[in-house]
């Protein structure tokens, strides 16, 4: 059977018993509203415009967020990659931070910046910075020496080795970098919006369970889950399936 | 002599930080636009030595001198063919031989010149491809063409062939004889396979092992295209292979030593 075909009798199952258990009310609609409801939700949510409000700011936050964590986490990659020093020092902090979820910054951002926007772009910028740096790092102590040996053989040297050379060679590591801090981001920003200000697709779903509207509540978690699931299957993949193959790293 | 190589001595450092030799006295002279293949068992530091002349190794001690020039780093004027293509993944075969000429020239020069040398290796509709969609002898093909292009005086080959099938690589030994008698490039050719240096090269110098140094120099005077001497050349494999069973009966009594005491 194809793939397709399956997933679709596996959603519509899903849903079906979801929206037969509703209607017979085996649950209450306040622990889990019926698919029906959650739609209903959503097209109000997109009718009065509040939704599409909430996705305009979360996308200009994780923009912000996003590149400012790909630029800085490039640039630390790159500094630890060549010295040693660096490495030894602002590495060891920076493994140990990884192993910290962003979020935990958030009440020290606050105090810093104040209950607003930066606070939450703080915090998105770090759920980036540190994933990108890693493989940054590694992607240039990890570029084939024949390469270089070959740029060099071709005059090649310092700057130029390295914006020609190793930086391209990189790339791949670059790429998956870049996917893991998407995600880590995207984690990053629901967290700060929902322990912070709106508008924002966060915030709407802890202002939705506030209200003890469930039904908008799974409705965002559904928005959420969609863009995710599209940005990483559609653009990451296919963009680190290509690297990969021109690089040679994949048949 | 374009090419002056005074005794050279090249030592590593092993685990336990004693000094290995790797090549002890190495002196070598090489005239302009002749063919020399370096030939010796895998060990020998053949390929150091090529390394040593590209400016990519530093000797430990003695100098080399090319075209009058001592070397210090590798340069424009030594092409460096190495086993693997190493040609650059993310450009396409066009970008990787204009690779050496972005700084001196214009887009349009630098793309001339590439086709002129694509064209001798015989890649000129393959401008467009990238590297993982060519074969292995084209590849190498392709890096003999970026070796050229730059237009050094010596072109230093370690190995080039060793990884291709037999056949590709009898046909690129005959289009390597062709572009070194159309281009006189002063070749120097690292090889561990006595047919292929008898076949191609000038003069064949013969190294042995532990530590490495020149066992034989031994001129070729066949006259080309060598196929029709079949027999010739058989008698000087022969000769060379004198020399060399010696040198791998070595290599492999220590291997075998080696690994009675593991």
């Amino acid at each position: 059977m194809h793939p397709t075909l399956k997933r679709i009798i596996f959603f519509t199952s899903i849903i079906a018993f979801w929206e037969i258990g509703s209607r017979l009310e085996l649950w209450l609609p306040i622990i889990l509203p019926s698919p029906t409801m959650v739609l209903d939700a959503l097209v109000t949510g997109f009718e009065d415009k509040t939704l599409i409000y909430d996705l305009v700011a979360s996308f200009k936050r994780l923009g912000v967020g996003l590149a400012l964590s790909l630029l800085i986490g490039s640039a630390l990659g790159v500094l630890l990659a060549k010295s040693k020093t660096a490495d030894e020092t602002i590495g060891t902090v920076i493994l140990a931070l990884q192993a910290v979820p962003s979020i935990v910054w958030l009440p020290l951002a606050i105090m810093w910046f104040g209950m607003n926007e930066t606070s939450v772009i703080f915090v998105v910028v770090l759920g980036g910075t540190f994933v990108m740096t890693l493989n940054m790092r590694s992607g240039i102590k990890n570029v084939h020496p024949l390469y270089i040996k070959a740029a060099q053989t071709m005059g090649s040297r310092g700057w130029d080795l390295f914006v020609r050379v190793i930086f391209p060679a990189s790339i791949p590591h670059v790429v998956t970098g870049a996917r893991l801090a998407w995600a880590f981001c995207w984690r990053a920003l629901m967290a700060g919006e929902l322990l912070s200000t709106g508008p924002g697709l966060g915030y709407t779903l802890r202002f939705a369970s506030d209200f003890g509207n469930m039904a908008l509540v799974i409705g965002v978690m559904i928005i959420i889950g969609i863009i995710g699931y599209i940005v990483d299957q559609l653009i990451f993949q296919r963009v680190e399936k290509t690297v990969l193959k021109r690089w040679g790293l994949e048949s | 002599m374009f090419i002056e190589i005074t005794d050279i001595q090249k030592q590593y450092l092993d685990k336990d930080n004693n000094p290995l030799n790797v090549l002890t006295d190495i002196n070598l002279k090489v005239e302009k636009g002749e063919f020399v293949s370096i030939l010796g068992p895998s060990g020998c530091g053949k390929s150091t030595l090529l390394s040593i002349v590209a400016g990519l190794t530093k000797a430990t001690s003695g100098e080399i001198v090319v075209n009058n020039q001592k070397i210090t780093k590798p340069g424009k004027d030594r092409g460096m063919v190495f086993q693997q293509a190493a040609l650059f993944p993310w450009l396409n075969v066009m970008e990787n031989v204009t690779f050496p000429l972005k700084k001196e020239m214009s887009k349009k020069q630098a793309e001339d010149q590439a086709k002129k040398y694509l064209q001798m290796v015989q890649l000129s509709n393959y401008l467009h491809h990238y590297p993982h969609e060519l074969s292995g002898g084209m590849q190498q093909r392709v890096a003999i063409a970026r070796a050229l292009a730059m237009n050094p005086d010596t072109l230093l080959m370690d190995e080039p062939f060793g990884a291709l099938d037999e056949q590709t690589r009898t046909r690129l030994h005959g289009q390597l004889e062709t572009i070194w008698t159309e281009t006189k490039k002063t070749i120097l050719f690292v090889t561990h396979s006595i047919s292929e240096s008898i076949k191609l090269s000038d003069r064949i110098i013969v190294m042995g092992t532990k530590p490495g140094t020149i066992l034989q120099d031994i001129q070729v005077d066949l006259p080309r295209p060598r196929e029709q001497y079949k027999k010739e050349m058989l008698e000087i494999e022969e000769h060379i292979m004198g020399y060399l069973k010696k040198e791998i009966d070595k290599v492999v009594s220590e291997e075998l030593a080696n690994a009675s005491n593991t």
